[in-house]
């Protein structure tokens, strides 16, 4: 994109545009909760700005979400969701604070996302249990509508691996099971697809809390004709 | 203007020395004069009942409802002054479908009642407008623990949880009647039974006509605000006249 910033500055025009997670998020339920996987490549343009990045944000105690599309966007839509739902759970005296259905939610996100469609690209995935309905996931893509689903992907990845998943998809499956699963596609989007990259972070959401989970490149499971990562440690010694 | 503490009641805006607001004060002695709006927590859900004066002979029996519903899990009883009884529940209805519309659920209880109360308070706040001269009583069954709650409000922007109301012309009877009952346990097709005994027995004999409108929601009535269907209705309305006649005729031996 053109800016008009003259070249003298020393700008690279990459370096203008909106810093944006072309990205790979997923989420599924599982036998007794949910895990929401993401890959970490933050891009503006070619450049990665960040190979580390942290998709996968706390809404509250149990109810997390991916962002995908500009980072700037859906950190601000999930703060003021966060605001909201926060609001909501005090005005309601709930007797869990911390805690909040996850339609509530998605509801909100879907809202906001919905009546500012004009200015927002966001696409986001809501995940989490609730004592009311147990594990749910609510895709919210771009255009704001709102769509319960047993899994869902979003970004730029998800194009090629939603073949993958629509074949290997099990309902009922066990936490190490759905686990493996999410990882099993990021890797082979990450492995495909030019903007999304580095790590793959995982949250579990189930009764008892939430726990994270980060696996480097070496861990991931290798797509065809991928070569196996060597650690620096492992070509020292 | 003469003595002290007078002159004070022609605005909510002002108190009067001694700390109050008078026109809150008139507000409710409007909703006193009010046919009585009763409300009797029980063990499976809640009832309401109204006596319906009737001003005129001509009227279309069942019309101009005293109780409605605002939602599907909620739903009010007026007392007062029927139009400003049906702003309120007017506005208790945009509550529950804006609330619906934004968070995609029906309004918890709490909330409800929170910013109808909100709503009726804020008509004791500015010099321009005159608070409600109508209390309503508010029947729901909350979304979230599925449990069934009764709520009052009144004209001062005042609301409480009950387990069991009257209010309006001879509330005051009507309560003692309401307070014996075993408010919270017993169900709710024998408190129909009850509110519409205590409606008959505390009507005012010199009043003209009057209409007896009940209406529940309990386990029988699927959780929804509604009219208590036709033949419990009229059962109860006939036992407890038959009572009332009963009564007067051992009175008169």
């Amino acid at each position: 994109m053109d800016y008009g910033v003259p070249a003298a500055l020393g700008v690279a025009p990459e370096l203008m545009e909106e810093v944006s997670t072309g990205t790979t998020i997923m989420a599924c339920v599982y036998d007794g909760g949910v895990v929401l996987g993401a890959d970490s490549r933050t891009s503006t343009g070619n450049y990665v700005a960040n190979r580390a990045s942290d998709k996968i944000t706390q809404v509250m105690d149990n109810v997390w979400m991916c962002r995908s599309g500009s980072a700037a966007d859906t950190q601000n839509v999930c703060a003021f969701v966060k605001n909201a739902v926060e609001e909501h759970g005090i005005m309601s005296g709930s007797d869990e604070p911390g805690m909040a259905d996850v339609k509530l939610v998605a509801n909100v996100t879907m809202q906001i996302a919905y009546r500012n469609k004009d200015r927002l690209s966001a696409g986001m995935i809501i995940a989490g249990w609730d004592r009311r309905a147990g594990p749910q996931v609510f895709g919210i893509p771009l255009g704001g509508s709102l769509e319960k689903c047993d899994f869902t992907l979003g970004g730029s990845g998800s194009a090629y691996i939603t073949g993958f998943c629509d074949d290997t998809w099990k309902p009922g499956m066990s936490r190490e099971e759905a686990e493996a699963w999410i990882r099993r596609a990021i890797s082979i989007a990450i492995s495909r697809d030019a903007s999304s990259g580095g790590v793959i972070r995982l949250v579990t959401i189930h009764e008892k809390g939430a726990e994270k989970q980060m696996f480097e490149p070496a861990q991931h499971p290798l797509a065809y004709d991928e070569l196996p990562v060597i650690r620096r440690e492992e070509v020292v010694a | 203007m003469s003595g002290i503490g007078t002159g004070y009641d022609l605005s909510t805006t002002t108190y009067s020395p001694d700390g109050k607001v008078f026109q809150v004060d008139y507000a409710c002695k409007a909703v006193d004069n009010g046919g009585l709006a009763l409300g009797i927590k029980c063990s499976d859900g809640v009832v309401l009942g109204v006596e319906k004066l009737l001003p005129f002979k001509m009227l279309v029996p069942g019309s101009n409802r005293r109780i409605a519903p605002v939602d599907r899990h909620a739903g009010m009883a007026g007392a007062g002054l029927a139009p400003d009884a049906r702003q309120i529940m007017s506005r208790a209805r945009s509550e529950c479908a804006n609330y619906k519309s934004f968070y995609g659920d029906k309004i918890p209880s709490k909330i409800l009642a929170d910013r109808m109360a909100n709503y009726l308070h804020m008509f004791t706040l500015y010099w321009s407008v005159r608070p409600f001269g109508a209390a309503v009583l508010l029947a729901v069954r909350d979304p979230a623990t599925g449990k069934y709650e009764l709520y009052l409000l009144e004209p001062s922007g005042e609301c409480q949880r009950y387990h069991g109301m009257a209010i309006g012309k001879g509330r005051q009877a009507a309560k003692n009647e309401v307070e014996k009952l075993k408010l919270g346990e017993m169900s709710c097709l024998e408190a129909v039974k009850e509110a519409a005994r205590i409606i008959v027995t505390t009507h005012d004999e010199k009043d003209k006509d009057y209409e007896c409108e009940l209406a529940w929601i309990c386990d029988d009535s699927g959780g929804e605000f509604k009219k208590v269907p036709k033949d419990i209705a009229d059962e109860a309305i006939a036992a407890a006249k038959r009572a009332l006649e009963d009564d007067d005729a051992m009175d008169a031996d």
